[in-house]
């Protein structure tokens, strides 16, 4: 047979086959292409959201870096501005402009503003996009208390040109008038942009700076110059490269980003296995027709592209329809909510969704490829099947099937456990994920050989209904294997999920209990550079009455290195035991004598990060000098995914000499009431409604209900998971006892009665599902353990202790395993609808 | 349950079956399928019932087995009248007093011959060792005692046939009935089967209706029937 007329016959084979199905079961395949649209959708959404939000990052971060080849960054008290004047005359250095960066508090406000101080006419040079904007008016930023405002920052500060803008410095407000507002294109992001000198004198940063930009003379090797410059920097001061800083955000956010999109891939994989069930199912059904179509001369090959090609267009109708939705969820969600999908670091104001057609053309192609790869399987087990055998009838030998698959389903066990061992590829747990796949696979694998093995068992009751029951089942593993793929692995996913999720949130519950022992927290805006209690401030707050006792903390960010996020360093305790007493340390070892290196204590992620142990000496750059200390311990810290150092008070007064906090913790004395104490803390600031002040009762239900919020997603595309996997459960029980109705026929002729049919049902239902709920959840909680002690360690670098959710557990099973069984007879009803005798003359 | 039992100052009715004035139509539009069709089987006795296609053969044993209404007239299988009992009433009665052959045998694949053969006494509730020495006795008379542990996807048509027949008497019904047995089988196979049909429904006295097509194989019976538009008539020997 020619080329040509080959595929214009696999063709017409395919068409007439894709007919028929669309005409017997039109609903089958329209939930089949929904769920392949779902999963889809939600990868597209997810993908899109993201990437709006980090091309606004981007742009805007390229704004903020302008044409500059090097970027000296400080800590954000800054360096002394003697830094910029020895660069200045560098011979290799073409531009130099100062800058000092500050996330300012506002009052009465929880959020900051990043004000930017810089030298208009330098920086007109370096950040021409952003300075250009100013024109000729360029002048009027050297007034002093004057700042120009982005117009996002003038919208959400509800500011207009002439208007008045607070800000907080050390614990009083001082005033800046709004000089302008900086066109819309010029900067996306909210953003002050002051004279340099004039945000010193504000901010009581005089001769200070906390960045340097520099462009280089045409010729000079850039990698080289930063490299040698690094060296030269005082502690604390990092050469910088622009690109490090444009992909910060990238980098950061990148593990968070990986696991949505995984989360939205385990829709898609869902649908996949609903395509294989679905056409397993109709394979089994049309095993004689198709038999027939081999008998008339179609061959293997042209019955197998026929059937992938069933299961294709699926795929291509659920992925333009889930292209098509992904589009507008997403378009939704930046319209209606922020875009960072939960993560803060991702923030960006103004995002828009571009239009890229390659990446939802390749979510088109994979929502396709993933639907063909479904119905591969069973397109190559018809093809294989002897057409003799099929126009006779019977299931085909799924010994032999069970045997081959046992051996498979082995071999990716081992592999998935060997997977789980291994480390993280750049920050991803691409391994993990690898594991939890080959461990699903293999674990469906098995499904077969279990099946038979589990069945044999299972001893003959003399109930008939139950017998019956129990032989169907046992010589049909194929089909049970079938029905059960799809709610195996979305419940075991969800399982999986639910003890990630729970164990998650009792470890967050008792590393909240342990930072909260006081009565009531407070602290200045989150994350701000310029608001802090001076050592006179903090006696004022400690005269409050009602307080017992007072601990304050100061926070503050440390760049440790250029490419990574900056790490939070914590004073707190007075001394070093009271320090080490307070944290919820995982592991510890003896303070070292007062005479060695200072202890410090790091969170988990600055052992992952920077692969600091316990026992290891680290230096960190506190007010321009290297101060070693030894890190005694390592403790749980779910705040702060990028790092964070606890060093005493003491230490930290004797480094840096800075005796101010911004943070502290409240005991009161028996009876007082937190409400009137508030009130008095409040009151000893001019603006006190800026400190942010809660019990720790409060805090702690806010933080869960946080939590709550940010699994919600979770929650839900499990649950869609699940809601698939049981339609394809129903798919499963409504084909086979459609395929049956010529036994239920004869079993009523021999005086079966129908509730005993029903019963016989329900039984196979029940059994099959509660199989694979059982099956379910002890597969689910192998997949948590990669979850929680892989992946989720390798994501986020922090640990959870493993705790079960039972309850919640036990009744997800009873509920699924219910629904099961009133599938499996409602099924049965609908196909003892049709009468008896009727059933009994069709010779399938 | 209504009717099961006939009524005891009644004098017990001989006829393993009786058709009293059967009359059946499918729509009020379209003529009657038969009309006062009356019929007496006698204990022992094997009727054929011929006819042509789509004159209501297979119409008849449902209304015989109480899987289909009449319009009027009565069906009295051991002296109940089962137009007047309800679902499970009949069902029960069928489970006790009939078997069953079909053309397509409609054995279930996944149970074994011996669990096919035994699914009505199942269904009655007969318990050990009676259960099973019954089954044995049935699949030794119709000839497959070897291939008790067998499944009938592993066997010829001829033999399924024979798990069907033994399933249909093993119960020992007062009333088989058979629709085309033969029609799936080759012309020895069905020969054989008709035999067996024969002997067990003498074996075990009790009654038996055969609907075939096949002039050969109405003749294994003791009396022929043909079912046309007038109704039930005595098969002419020239026929």
């Amino acid at each position: 047979m020619s080329a040509p007329r080959a595929s214009r016959g696999a063709f017409l084979i395919w068409r007439v086959l894709l007919l028929a199905q669309l005409r017997e079961s039109p609903a089958r395949l329209l939930v089949t292409v929904l769920a392949i649209a779902l999963g889809v959708a939600l990868g597209a959404a997810v993908y899109l959201v993201n990437s709006a939000a980090l091309n606004e990052f981007g742009l805007a971060t390229k704004r903020l870096v302008g044409e500059a080849d090097v970027i000296v960054r400080g800590p954000r008290e800054g360096f002394p501005e003697q830094l910029f004047t020895r660069l200045a005359r560098d011979a290799a250095v073409n531009e130099a402009s100062p800058v000092l960066e500050l996330d300012v508090a506002l009052p009465g406000r929880r959020d900051t503003l990043k004000v930017l101080g810089v030298d208009p006419f330098r920086a007109a040079t370096l950040q021409p996009a952003l300075i250009g904007d100013i024109g000729g008016a360029l002048f009027t930023l050297f007034q002093r208390d004057s700042i120009y405002l982005s117009s996002s920052a003038a919208q959400d500060l509800k500011l207009r040109r002439g208007d008045e803008l607070q800000v907080l410095v050390g614990s009083s407000p001082k005033t800046l008038r709004v000089l302008g507002i900086l066109s819309e294109g010029t900067y996306s992001q909210a953003l002050g942009l002051m004279d340099i000198a004039s945000a010193q004198w504000t901010f009581n940063q005089l001769g200070r700076l906390n960045r340097i930009d520099l462009r280089l003379n045409t010729g000079n090797d850039v990698d080289a110059f930063r490299r040698a410059l690094g060296l030269r920097l005082p502690a604390g001061v990092l050469a910088v490269a622009p690109q490090v800083e444009r992909d910060r955000a990238v980098t950061v956010t990148r593990a968070y980003r990986v696991n949505l999109n995984m989360l939205a891939l385990v829709a898609l994989w869902t649908g996949a296995f609903l395509v294989f069930s679905t056409q397993s199912l109709s394979v089994l059904r049309r095993r004689r027709s198709l038999a027939l179509l081999r008998a008339l001369g179609v061959t293997r090959g042209q019955l197998q592209r026929a059937l992938i090609g069933e299961g294709a267009a699926l795929g291509v109708a659920g992925s333009f329809l889930g292209v098509l939705l992904g589009l507008a969820v997403a378009d939704a969600v930046l319209s209606f909510l922020t875009g960072d999908l939960g993560n803060g670091q991702l923030r960006a104001a103004g995002a828009s969704i571009r239009a890229a057609p390659l990446p939802l053309f390749a979510f088109f192609v994979m929502g396709t490829v993933v639907a063909s790869i479904g119905a591969w399987w069973p397109a190559r087990a018809a093809a294989r099947q002897p057409p003799a055998r099929s126009l006779k009838g019977g299931d085909g030998d799924y010994a032999v099937v069970a045997r081959r698959s046992t051996y498979s389903g082995v071999v990716l066990l081992v592999a998935g456990a060997a997977l789980s061992r291994l480390p993280a590829v750049h920050g991803l747990p691409v391994f993990g994920y690898a594991a939890i796949a080959a461990l699903l696979f293999g674990a469906v694998l098995l499904v077969p050989i279990l099946t038979v093995k589990g069945l044999r068992l299972a001893p003959r009751t003399r109930r008939i209904v139950l017998d019956t029951a129990v032989a169907q089942l046992r010589e049909n593993v194929g089909l049970s294997t079938l029905s059960l793929a799809s709610i195996i692995v979305s419940f075991s996913l969800m399982v999986a999920m639910a003890i990630m999720v729970y164990s998650f949130r009792m470890s967050f519950d008792h590393w909240l209990g342990k930072l909260l022992p006081a009565d009531m927290q407070l602290r200045e805006p989150f994350g701000s550079d310029t608001a802090y209690w001076s050592a006179a401030d903090q006696a004022k707050l400690a005269g409050v009455p009602g307080i017992s006792r007072i601990e304050f903390r100061r926070t503050r960010q440390l760049l440790l290195d250029p490419a990574r996020a900056p790490v939070t360093l914590i004073a707190r305790g007075a001394t070093s035991a009271e320090t080490a007493a307070e944290l919820p340390l995982l592991q510890t070892r003896p303070l070292p004598p007062p005479s060695k290196a200072e202890p410090a204590w790091i969170s988990e992620a600055l052992q992952d990060l920077y692969g600091y142990k316990l026992g290891s000496e680290i230096d960190l750059p506190l007010a321009g000098r290297s101060h070693r200390f030894t890190v005694a311990g390592i403790w749980r810290d779910y705040a702060r995914t990028t790092g964070a150092i606890v060093i005493s008070h003491q230490a930290y007064l004797a480094a840096t000499g800075d005796a101010s906090a911004n943070e502290g913790s409240v005991w009161l004395n028996t009876g007082a009431n937190a409400a009137l104490t508030e009130t008095a803390l409040r009151s000893r600031f001019a603006r006190g409604d800026s400190l942010e002040i809660l019990t720790s009762t409060a805090l702690r239900e806010r933080s869960l209900q946080i939590f709550d919020r940010a699994f919600a997603i979770t929650y839900a595309l499990e649950a869609i998971a699940v809601i698939i996997g049981l339609t394809g459960v129903s798919f499963a029980a409504s084909s086979t006892a459609l395929a049956r109705r010529a036994e239920f026929g004869m079993l009523r002729h021999i005086g079966m009665l129908r509730r005993q049919i029903v019963g016989m049902l329900a039984s196979e239902g029940i059994l099959t599902s509660a199989f694979g709920v059982g099956y379910g959840l002890a597969l689910g909680t192998a997949l948590s353990l990669v979850l929680v002690y892989v992946i989720n360690r390798q994501s986020f670098n922090w640990s959870i202790d493993l705790a079960i959710p039972a309850w919640e557990l036990a009744i997800l099973s009873v509920t699924l395993i219910a629904a099961a069984a009133v599938t499996a007879i409602w099924s049965g009803r609908a196909a003892m609808s049709q009468d008896a005798v009727q059933a009994v003359r069709e010779d399938w | 349950m209504r009717g099961l039992v006939p009524d005891p100052g009644l004098v017990p009715d001989p006829a393993v079956l009786r058709l009293e004035n059967l009359s059946k139509r499918y729509s009020p539009d379209r003529p009657a399928i038969f009309e006062r069709l009356e019929l007496e089987l006698r204990q022992g006795e094997y009727l054929a019932v011929m006819g042509e296609s789509g004159v209501g053969k297979s119409t008849l044993l449902n209304l015989l087995a109480g899987l289909d209404q009449p319009d009027s007239g009565r069906v009295l299988l051991e002296g109940v009248d089962i137009s007047t009992l309800d679902d499970d009433a009949v069902t029960l009665l069928r489970r006790r007093a009939v078997g069953f052959v079909f053309q397509a045998f409609h054995v279930l694949p996944y149970l074994s011959v011996e669990q096919n053969v035994a699914l009505p006494l199942d269904l009655l509730g007969v318990a050990e060792p009676e259960r099973s020495r019954r089954t044995a006795l049935m699949l030794a008379a119709v000839g497959i005692a070897p291939l008790a542990n067998r499944y009938a996807r592993e066997l010829s048509g001829g033999e399924v046939q024979r798990i069907a027949i033994a399933r249909a008497l093993v119960h020992r019904p007062r009333l088989l009935l058979a629709d085309e047995p033969t029609g799936n089988l080759d012309p020895r196979s069905a020969a054989q089967t008709l035999a067996l049909l024969r002997a067990q429904v003498k074996a075990n006295a009790g009654a038996g209706i055969l609907i075939t097509h096949s002039r050969a194989a109405a003749e294994t019976a003791d009396r022929v029937l043909v079912l046309d538009a007038g109704g039930l008539k005595p098969l002419r020997p020239d026929g």
